[in-house]
């Protein structure tokens, strides 16, 4: 344990290929309690597909993740369980659009019996009042805006109490004058201390919380650190190429 | 006008010819339910084994099975399929042939519920799958809780289509002796002589039903939607 017990998620040589197209090559890093870590790279380098292996939505094709000590990759693990504590926002939100703002947040805590139905409302209620949403209880997805779907799904994976967020491009289907409150809500969950994942563009997002940054290509890890060594002083060629196209 | 109350008269007021309508239409509704539960339970069941294979691979041989009864149904006569399972199938049972009509018409609009239900299921976005599973969900919740209501609300108005091929299409059931709306309308005119009023009888009945149940799947598939607004 001693030197490992803060870290939450160890990523041990992680491979992933869909068919003959090897999308992961072999991905080692360590995800330590409390910290942000921002995952950038070119589109197909494999970083989504990186960060939906995380909670098993893509299924490794090699490797290990060992998730709060358990060797999720396991076939005989119970993933569902460990999800539970692993919580996902997606770049489409993906609301239930047949349910109402505050059945979205409560589903999930009431079917998988962590909370009473009071409690789950209870809590949705205190989340919605945190995002200034509270009016919305008891709206459609639908009847949202981007922005505001985009909290609503950041606060329906809070809701399980989760122990690490994985974000997907959050912000990347939002109009541009919605980023900001998506963002905002992101900082708060980082400076509150939670751990989590996130793939984005946002490189203003990256070096303001961001514990470190990670550089993905080619489906490795080509280049990490502290965004101030990071941003400052990249090694990688490819990394010095991607940075100059996109600041 | 007089030769209009005679006819009518000699074809359902006399010897009490009307309730030889009244029994066919209950035939043709007992018939027409029992299909109907048999059809979307195994539509259903079926619907769920080719949607869980074609997203894991898995039930292979199953699937393969769905497969064919899919092939055979869609592919011949329901009335050969009717004929079949009343002279073959249970051609030695001493069952009613209401029961024996009511299962084929079932297995074989089953067929039809089936590919209706898994369209449903394809056009709900992988997305909803991926938010119920990253919840912490298990596949069968994410399929009762999220997939499959939606999917439901999609296809209502192709179920409702498939359910009124169903009550049109048991007029059939009169092949293998049972007295259903269709035949009940040909006894009379055996007797009477007089094709038209018995047969415009039983078209306005048909009508009535299909019109009603429109109305009312009309009515839930509004209360279906509202929810979104």
């Amino acid at each position: 344990m001693n030197a490992n017990q803060d870290v939450l998620i160890q990523v041990k040589d992680l491979k992933k290929a869909f068919g003959e197209n090897q999308v992961l090559n072999g991905i080692t890093t360590d995800i330590k309690k409390g910290e942000v870590v921002v995952v950038i790279g070119p589109s197909g380098s494999g970083k989504s597909t990186f960060l939906r292996s995380l909670n098993l939505l893509e299924v490794p094709t090699g490797g290990t993740i060992l998730f709060e000590g358990v060797n999720i990759t396991d076939p005989k693990t119970d993933i569902d369980l460990h999800r539970q504590k692993m919580g996902m926002v997606f770049q489409h939100f993906n609301l239930f659009p047949h349910k109402t703002i505050r059945e979205n947040i409560t589903l999930a805590p009431i079917v998988l019996k962590k909370m009473t139905k009071e409690q789950a409302n209870a809590r949705a209620d205190e989340l919605l009042e945190r995002v200034g949403l509270s009016d919305k209880a008891d709206a459609y997805p639908e009847q949202l805006s981007g922005g505001q779907k985009q909290r609503i799904a950041i606060i329906r994976s809070l809701a399980m109490d989760p122990d690490v967020i994985l974000f997907d491009e959050p912000t990347s289907a939002l109009d541009p004058e919605m980023v900001g409150e998506v963002l905002e809500l992101m900082k708060q969950l980082a400076r509150d201390g939670m751990t989590m994942v996130v793939v984005t563009h946002e490189m203003g997002f990256a070096k303001e919380v961001g514990s470190r940054v990670v550089f993905i290509d080619e489906g490795l890890i080509k280049e990490e650190g502290t965004p101030k060594e990071f941003f400052e002083n990249p090694k990688d060629e490819r990394l010095k190429e991607f940075l100059s196209k996109i600041l | 006008m007089a030769d209009f109350s005679a006819k009518f008269y000699a074809n359902f007021i006399k010897d009490d010819r009307w309730l030889g309508l009244v029994s066919g239409l209950k035939v043709t509704l007992i018939v027409t339910v029992e299909a109907l539960l048999i059809g979307v339970l195994i539509g259903f069941i079926v619907a769920i084994i080719r949607s869980y294979h074609d997203k894991t691979g898995r039930f292979k041989i199953l699937n393969a099975v769905c497969k064919v009864y899919l092939t055979i149904i869609r592919g011949t006569p329901t009335m050969i399929q009717i004929l079949i399972m009343y002279l073959v199938v249970f051609g030695s049972s001493s069952l009613d042939s209401i029961i024996i009509g009511g299962i084929a018409f079932g297995i074989n609009s089953g067929a039809y519920v089936a590919e209706i239900i898994r369209s449903g299921i394809m056009s709900i976005p992988e997305g909803q799958t991926e938010a119920g599973r990253s919840l912490g969900l298990n596949y069968t919740q994410t399929m009762r809780l999220i997939i499959v209501p939606q999917a439901f609300k999609n296809v209502l108005p192709a179920l409702v289509n498939e359910m009124i091929v169903l009550i049109k299409e048991t007029a059939i059931i009169g092949y293998i002796g049972e007295q259903d709306l269709t035949k009940a309308a040909m006894i009379i005119q055996s007797r009477t002589f007089d094709a038209f009023m018995p047969l415009l009888a039983a078209a306005v009945i048909y009508l009535a039903l299909v019109m009603l149940l429109t109305f009312f799947m009309n009515k839930l598939e509004r209360r279906l939607r509202t929810n979104e607004r």
